[in-house]
């Protein structure tokens, strides 16, 4: 990490390489005691949220069979939103993190599960798991830095495109699953050339993609709506609702872990030869978290403590807020941003910075920090 | 009846079109785990202490079960501390309950997770998992004029359940148990009574006073040892000292053993590593992951990350030890367990087998 996001004050200037290996070793000191008690604590916690949303979504959507009536379509809609917010935050997103696959459950296992959601497991963990967890905030390498449709960063080039950003923001957030699903299919790279576009994987993930849509509306838009009978429209809508009201908030929640002011990007050439310490360091630096209560994290399937699934991607969610204790003693020892706040002003912060970005940086770019001491001088001359 | 049939197709379709992503079963796997016909599971109705280190669980098998043949063996899959760990347990149950139960005995081993755990923690009511019968230490269809059974320890609870179906049908059955004391006998009283009643000639042996077992004391013991067709079940070297006294006699194939823990596994310093599907093998040092030795090998593998966060890498390792490159916890697999390892920070610890 000898280059850093060109910043005004750069975070890690007062760190040696040295210290940086030493934070790495005291992280992987906190992974082992929490792979020393994970166990049937976690087990139950899992099967129990799995509970809980299993019998909240079937208990809605047999309230929505009688969605003419108003009460029962705002009960079941909301319940129907709780139960795909959990299945989508709490439960899929943990469980294809193989946070759970320590149980040796084939049931609830990263390899086997698959969620309410536009694209396909598979290709999500591709394009999550593999290379935005590995490549966290690496500008030109991280495609969550934007979705390939924002400029979140003045490093990113702008171009008149980004003018009208905020609005896509906002319809990616009412789609989010869609746009997810776009994503991993990588789209705009897929669709640019004619050899792209007729790659025999390429065509196989879009039909993949195509057969997980039409599951989905099936059974929220036709199935469901159909055995309500009378209440075919009104289910229709509840449905419609469950479902905006589940992208907008997990939209949001994503926003807020890595778009919030005071988190850090990286360029290209400063992950070459990276050391663990390092990625350890742009982990904690390029993350952010959103504090609040129990029911907040459950909520936010614990991407609340986004800082700490970003350091332990696969340890269980349900560990993650014991861990925020001794990670953020961590920070506070190497003297080191802990990016933190509540929901409605990290959601806020993000939303700024898309409006900001839409235009051009307003002053040149700074030129990017050299105050580390390049870890191999010799061999891999910092550039810019 | 094809048309009620058709209906109950058509509905059971839309029931999985309205519980996608996941299947009907799943749900219905909250209220009724024994009704899922694609995962096996059991509920414990009864829990008999045997002997102070030996118990036998009474076990229902839902939907999906096979009737077991006396002599063979279940694997047991129990969640100790979160984790699904799977064991195999001789029936020591006659065959054909009326209501389908099956019993096994389960004996502490020591160092052994499982069996402690079961012991400590099994109650009416737990639900575990369970695999379809396996095994082929089992009788003849036609059943031998005279049969020895040679067991130690736990090695008894096959023979136990081959005696409780067919004792009747064996005109001339030996039994030689070693245990160490008189107590530490397992169905002790059982096979104590179908002595007395003249089923069974039970030669008792109490390793505490009289040693060990050799098979050279056999042939004092049982006179026409090779006349008979023989069954024997307990510790490996018992087993291999048998084998080895039988093929000398030329009488081999009247011998059928059963092994307990085949093999107990050791972390060592790397390993042999053979992909069973392509048949590569790689030597893959310590300190060199799995995937890494298995490339340079020429073997192709699934991979992402490669740095243990993603688990795109992983294989399923079906016999053999790995130990996790970051914080050296060991993971073993023995047949059948197909444990997923991560092969981007696994490396060998000993022979390893992965499916790939």
């Amino acid at each position: 990490m000898t280059t850093l996001q060109r910043q005004e004050n750069n975070p890690i200037a007062h760190l040696s390489a040295e210290d940086i290996e030493a934070i790495g070793r005291e992280l992987d000191a906190i992974r082992d005691e929490v792979l020393a008690v994970r166990g049937e604590r976690d087990a139950a916690y899992i099967r129990k949220v799995i509970k809980v949303q299993r019998s909240l979504e079937i208990g809605s959507r047999a309230v929505l069979l009688f969605s003419l009536f108003p009460p029962a379509w705002l009960i079941g809609t909301a319940g129907l939103s709780v139960a795909k917010i959990l299945e989508n935050m709490e439960i899929g997103h943990n469980i294809l993190h193989a946070q759970y696959d320590f149980m040796r459950d084939p049931k609830i296992h990263s390899t086997t599960w698959e969620w309410d959601h536009a694209t396909p497991a598979d290709q999500w963990k591709h394009s999550h798991n593999e290379v935005h967890h590995k490549y966290t905030n690496v500008v030109g390498k991280d495609n969550d830095l934007g979705y390939g449709i924002m400029r979140v960063d003045e490093n990113q080039r702008w171009h008149p495109f980004f003018l009208a950003q905020p609005l896509w923001n906002f319809i990616n957030a009412c789609f989010f699953e869609y746009g997810i699903a776009a994503y991993d299919l990588e789209l705009g790279r897929n669709l640019g050339s004619k050899k792209r576009r007729n790659n025999p994987e390429f065509r196989a993930n879009v039909r993949a993609v195509g057969r997980k849509i039409r599951r989905q509306m099936l059974k929220d838009y036709i199935l469901h709506p159909a055995l309500s009978g009378p209440s075919f429209l009104h289910t229709i809508a509840a449905n419609f609702t469950a479902n905006l009201i589940r992208n907008l908030w997990s939209h949001s929640v994503i926003m807020c872990g890595h778009f919030p002011n005071g988190v850090s990007t990286f360029e290209r050439t400063s992950i070459k030869g990276e050391t663990r310490g390092e990625w350890y360091l742009r982990q904690m630096l390029g993350s952010a978290n959103i504090s609040g209560g129990r029911l907040l994290h459950i909520m936010t399937g614990n991407l609340s403590h986004q800082i700490e699934h970003h350091l332990f991607p696969d340890l269980p969610s349900s560990r993650y807020a014991e861990v925020a204790v001794k990670v953020r003693a961590l920070f506070e020892k190497y003297d080191l941003p802990y990016v933190t706040g509540p929901m409605p002003k990290q959601v806020a912060s993000a939303w700024w910075k898309v409006i900001r970005l839409s235009f051009p940086n307003r002053k040149p770019m700074l030129a990017a920090d050299h105050s580390i001491p390049p870890r191999r001088p010799a061999a891999e001359p910092a550039t810019v | 009846m094809p048309v009620t049939q058709r209906l109950r197709n058509g509905a059971w379709r839309v029931v999985e079109l309205i519980t996608t992503p996941v299947v009907p079963t799943d749900y219905l796997d909250v209220i009724a785990p024994l009704r899922n016909p694609n995962v096996l599971r059991a509920r414990i109705e009864a829990v008999r202490p045997e002997t102070a280190n030996s118990v036998t669980l009474e076990l229902r098998p839902g939907r999906g079960w096979r009737p077991h043949q006396p002599g063979q063996y279940v694997r047991l899959g129990v969640d100790v501390d979160g984790v699904r760990l799977w064991r195999a347990y001789s029936v020591s149950s006659a065959a054909g309950h009326p209501s389908g139960r099956i019993s096994v005995t389960v004996n502490v081993v020591r160092d052994g997770v499982v069996s402690a755990y079961l012991h400590k923690n099994a109650r009416r009511g737990m639900i575990v998992h369970l695999d379809l019968p396996a095994g082929d230490f089992v009788l003849p269809r036609q059943r031998p004029a005279k049969s020895l059974f040679v067991t130690a320890g736990s090695g008894i609870t096959p023979v136990m359940g081959i005696l409780r179906s067919a004792v009747d049908e064996l005109s001339d059955a030996v039994v030689v148990h070693c245990a160490r004391t008189p107590e530490d006998v397992v169905f002790g009283a059982d096979l104590r009574e179908l002595a007395a009643l003249g089923k069974i000639t039970l030669i008792e042996r109490h390793t505490g006073v009289d040693g060990r077992l050799k098979p050279a004391d056999l042939d004092e013991l049982v006179p026409d040892l090779f006349e008979r067709e023989t069954w024997a079940c307990g510790p490996g070297e018992l087993l291999d000292a048998m084998t080895d006294h039988w093929s000398e006699a030329g009488a081999g194939e009247r011998l059928h053993i059963e092994r307990f823990r085949p093999t107990v596994l050791i972390a060592g310093e790397g390993g042999t590593v053979t992909f069973e599907r392509s048949g590569a093998t790689v030597e893959a040092p310590a300190g060199v992951s799995i995937l890494d030795a298995g490339e340079a090998a020429g073997q192709l593998m699934p991979s992402g990350c490669r740095m243990g966060i993603c688990h795109s890498c992983v294989l399923p390792l079906r016999e053999g030890i790995v130990r996790d490159m970051r914080d050296g916890t060991v993971t073993t697999a023995v047949e059948g367990d197909n444990i997923l390892v991560q092969t981007c920070i696994s490396a060998a610890a000993g022979p390893c087998h992965l499916d790939a």
